[in-house]
């Protein structure tokens, strides 16, 4: 600061700060209190705040009640194995976007080709479907439909400029869950109808919903964008003269990755990594709609007292406490991470 | 076994056209240097050759072989970086060891090379250092310590010693050249500053607009340029350019004159002139003058010589060292 | 520029990514679609064929609907407004110097990382509860009678909790923003006379533009889909919005039609809100 400003500024700016600060915390600070009393002594805060004894019972309770491990350890496994499948998909992606940038699509069909392609297709679907009675009654019917909508989609994608390529990413991001919400819980459920008499093979065989196999690869995609254009950003800091070196001295694709640029874009991995776990770790929507009980992370376990039996503020405050402190403590540290990623690096 | 051949090569950048038809050749174990004013496109020559940049057209050739469409990785060459472009992560050791891990060599036989590389450069107190623990000229070396270690087909340097100041840059000037005359590599130098081209290069090439003015010995470039540009890039200070009237008289559209061609004289010569600033450096004298009718030169004179701002002198260019120069700025009938 | 060599690798690294996001933009959007126009209940599975606009006709024929989506709007609106406001004040305020003041930073920006279900169970039951609630003692204190916050106004209780989670984003944005400002400007304001207020309106304001920007369209993107902190409070029937809307029709209802008619037109609608946003804001982009 260029000037000392006066002390009694000084004051009065603390004192407006630390009231607001105070404010702004405090429902956290009051589940902690919540959470070391007990359950009666819960519903008689905050006039016996001193008065009532400090337990740390609850916190075994909850754990011995509802196996609290378990969820710790669902959320756990659903952060790291999707964290790590995005970063197998993203670390390439982003290696390409920031050091082979394309300027022009290379595509030599314009944008109105484009969609006229793609509403044909969408068309020619629509004209099949409605002959059937709306049913899709085959497998290869089913497949062929839908490719005919992915393909020219996908193609249209991979022969974008990068700029172009980086936006669409992006909103991919924006697809509200609502427009997902209906395919995905079906698909999940074993659902049949779309995916029953296949003839080749039966959907219900295979087991997503509540399941691992299913929450990570869904939370893998849905963090994609954030991911890859977090690392594009990091990536794009690097020399390229480094890259080059490493070329000139032999080395491939694979020894370029892992070798030089993965070592020098470690802290810029990590801060990815990190603002990846803390928002897998509080993701609702889907926690909410596809777990139940074997996949069910911390989110969903929380809001099981949503509707319980008989008193558990303090249950439900030691659990909150246990489900917050790990991500609301890397969350301190990841500040300038929560910024770059969550503006898509449009403020630094 | 390091001759480089570059056959009608093209580069263009989108509808930007930096490098026209190039053809040349490098001999094997020669020391060449691409020298010329900033954008003229010696980075991008050096970068094709390297492998870094794909030509647009022609053909690139290491030792008879046709490169053209090998990756960098592939083409047996090391390249000195201006920025050095070290592995910050490494040390010293790992970054030489790097390219030899790359063409799998055992354990020994890279430790043996590191460690004769190191001698050469005398690296051997910093070996197990990082990069940010390094100056300038150590990182210098520990670039060309990596280059060296590869046993490349040649040497490529981009600029590598722009990053230097004064005095290191004279020092590191003379280890190059003295890892040349012991290594007999090719190498293929590119610098902006035509004393570091002068002082090193077995052959030098002129660049202007991505257009090879001339190809040459230092001497030949010196004593027979074969264009006005060539003709005002070598030598320091430039050369004095008289157009109009004057060159007429010698028969040319304009004529050139080096300043340390022309000699000075208080009492009688064939251009007056009046003295605009005087630069005493000991051992020379810059004169900084107004010639009349003529315009401004530059005119070298011993050092001991005393004269000051606002002194008339008399000018008289060497008659054997006039160079004519037609429209088109071509040297005509070299003396 | 790249070498083709190297352009070529690129392309192959860039499939399995865009691959993958294109199966999940284009693969669930399509057969949403399929759903829409088809007639599906789960109690009754048998029961399929073409169902034409149906499925539209009584989505939006549901007494919710309108109600929904009123309700989705204002709560956008109103936590925009709520944490721009509120954010850019905190911004100022961390901006200057005080005592302590990095303690008050951890605390303003610690609510975003309160996962939703927690922050919407402790703000129902701890603080907001018409009898043990916080909120009931402090209006007991003064001498009020408690007001039952989520039963009298749940869509605004809804709203306090999402602006309080959401409110640290943007002070943080915002306050990064602010630090960016060159000292020296606000040197020369100074020095040209200028008074605080003007130097907010003239300076600070014009530089935080594009970041207020920035955190509209961050937030409206996420704030259109709000989903736990309705459903875990379970006022869903009195202020859900247009996504617990096509929950219920599918948890409750069982109308896999209907509800995929609903989700098309929540697309629709966020499809329109970013359309809206970016023709509003557009020039202060960086995209």
């Amino acid at each position: 600061m260029a000037r000392r400003q006066s002390t009694r500024r000084t004051l009065l700016l603390t004192l407006l700060g630390w009231t607001l600060g105070i404010l702004l915390f405090f429902p956290i600070f009051w589940t902690l209190v919540a959470s070391l009393k007990t359950e009666s002594d819960a519903y008689t805060l905050p006039q016996n705040f001193l008065t009532t004894p400090w337990t740390l019972e609850n916190f075994g309770i909850v754990q011995e009640r509802s196996d609290y491990v378990r969820y710790v350890v669902n959320t756990g496994l659903i952060v790291i194995l999707s964290t790590a499948l995005a970063l197998v998909l993203a670390v390439p992606a982003a290696w390409s976007l920031a050091f082979a940038p394309v300027d022009k699509p290379t595509s030599r069909l314009n944008g109105w080709t484009w969609l006229a392609i793609m509403l044909s297709a969408a068309g020619a679907c629509f004209i099949v479907l409605y002959v059937n009675d709306w049913k899709v009654s085959n497998f290869f019917i089913g497949l062929a439909l839908l490719l005919l909508v992915v393909i020219p989609a996908t193609i249209w994608v991979w022969t974008r400029n990068t700029p172009g390529t980086l936006l669409w990413m992006l909103s991919t991001k924006m697809m509200p869950p609502a427009g997902a919400l209906i395919p995905i819980y079906l698909i999940f459920n074993r659902n049949g109808l779309v995916f029953r008499d296949w003839g080749v093979f039966d959907l219900r065989e295979f087991n997503l919903m509540d399941s691992l196999w299913g929450m990570v690869p869904l939370m893998t995609m849905l963090n994609l964008p954030i991911f890859i254009w977090m690392l594009f950003t990091y990536f794009k800091e690097i020399p390229l003269a480094i890259l080059e070196a490493a070329r000139m001295d032999g080395a491939l694709f694979w020894n370029e990755l892992t070798r030089v640029l993965m070592p020098m874009a470690l802290p810029g991995i990590a801060s990815t990594c990190l603002l990846n776990l803390i928002l897998t770790w509080n993701e609702a929507f889907w926690s909410l709609n596809l777990t139940n009980k074997y996949a069910a992370p911390l989110s969903f376990f929380i809001s099981e007292y949503s509707s319980p039996e008989g008193q558990f503020w303090a249950k439900l405050s030691a659990a909150s406490v246990m489900a917050i402190t790990p991500i609301l403590i890397i969350g301190w540290f990841s500040q300038k991470q929560l910024v770059r990623g969550l503006t898509f690096g449009a403020v630094k | 076994m390091g001759s480089i051949t570059l056959d009608h090569v093209n580069k263009s950048f989108g509808v930007h056209q930096v490098i026209p038809d190039a053809s040349l050749e490098v001999a094997d174990g020669e020391f060449v240097v691409f020298v010329g004013p900033s954008g003229c496109g010696k980075s991008t020559l050096l970068r094709l050759i390297a492998g870094l940049e794909d030509v647009t057209s022609g053909v690139i050739r290491l030792n008879g072989e046709d490169v053209t469409e090998k990756g960098p990785a592939h083409r047996g060459l090391a390249m000195v970086f201006q920025s050095y472009a070290l592995y910050p992560h490494m040390s010293v050791r790992d970054n030489i060891a790097f390219p030899l891990k790359m063409a799998k060599l055992d354990k020994a036989a890279i430790d043996g090379k590191v460690a004769e590389a190191a001698r050469i450069l005398n690296l051997n107190d910093y070996l197990d250092r990082k990069p940010r623990a390094l100056s300038g000229g150590q990182r210098q070396r520990v670039a060309i310590g990596r280059a060296i270690v590869r046993e490349p087909k040649a040497f490529l340097f981009d600029e590598p010693l722009s990053n230097l100041d004064a005095a290191l840059r004279v020092n590191m000037r003379l280890e190059i050249t003295e890892l040349h005359q012991q290594l007999k590599t090719t190498m293929v130098y590119v610098t902006h500053d035509q004393v570091e081209a002068m002082t090193m290069a077995d052959r030098i090439v002129v660049l202007n607009a991505g257009n090879i003015e001339q190809f040459g010995t230092p001497m030949e470039l010196y004593r027979n340029p074969a264009n006005r540009f060539v003709a005002g890039f070598i030598g320091s200070p430039k050369m004095n350019f008289v157009d109009g009237a004057e060159a007429q008289k010698h028969g040319a559209f304009a004529i050139g004159v080096r300043p340390e061609h022309i000699s000075v004289s208080t009492t009688e010569g064939l251009w007056k002139a009046k003295v605009t600033v005087a630069e005493h450096l000991g051992s020379d004298t810059f004169l900084h003058v107004a010639v009349d009718g003529l315009g401004t030169m530059t005119v070298r004179a011993e050092g001991e010589k005393l004269l000051n701002h606002g002194d008339p002198i008399w000018l008289t260019p060497d008659p054997a060292r006039i160079y004519r120069f037609d429209k088109d700025g071509r040297a005509v009938a070299a003396h | 520029m790249a070498t083709k060599q190297a352009q070529t690798i690129a392309k192959w690294a860039l499939i399995p990514s865009v691959a993958t996001l294109a199966a999940w933009a284009f693969i669930p959007l399509a057969l949403t679609f399929y759903f829409a126009f088809l007639r599906y209940n789960l109690q009754d599975p048998d029961n399929t064929g073409w169902a034409g606009l149906s499925n539209f006709y009584y989505f939006f024929k549901d007494p919710f609907f309108l109600k929904d989506l009123i309700n989705t709007l204002m709560l956008v609106v109103g936590v925009i407004v709520t944490t721009v406001v509120g954010g850019t004040f905190l911004a100022l305020l961390l901006d200057q110097p005080f005592w302590g003041r990095g303690i008050v930073r951890l605390m303003v920006i610690s609510p975003f990382f309160i996962m939703p279900t927690v922050s919407s169970l402790v703000w129902k039951n701890l603080i907001m509860h018409p009898v043990f609630g916080l909120f009931a003692e402090i209006q007991r204190v003064f001498g009020f009678a408690p007001l039952d916050w989520f039963g009298r106004l749940p869509l605004f209780s809804v709203g306090v909790i999402v602006s309080w989670q959401w409110l640290p984003y943007a002070s943080l944005i915002l306050l990064t923003a602010l630090q960016s400002l060159d000292e020296e400007q606000k040197d020369a304001a100074s020095m040209d006379g200028a008074n605080p207020l003007n130097y907010f309106r003239f300076i600070v304001l014009p530089h935080l533009a594009r970041p207020i920007t920035v955190v509209i369209l961050i937030e409206t993107i996420f704030i259109l889909n709000v989903f736990a902190e309705i459903k875990v409070t379970s006022v869903g029937g009195f202020a859900g919005n247009l996504t617990y809307l096509v929950f219920s029709q599918l948890n409750d209802a069982n109308d896999v039609g209907m509800a995929a008619a609903g989700g098309l037109v929540a697309v629709v609608l966020a499809n329109f809100v970013s359309a809206f946003l970016v023709r509003l804001v557009g020039r202060n982009l960086e995209n």
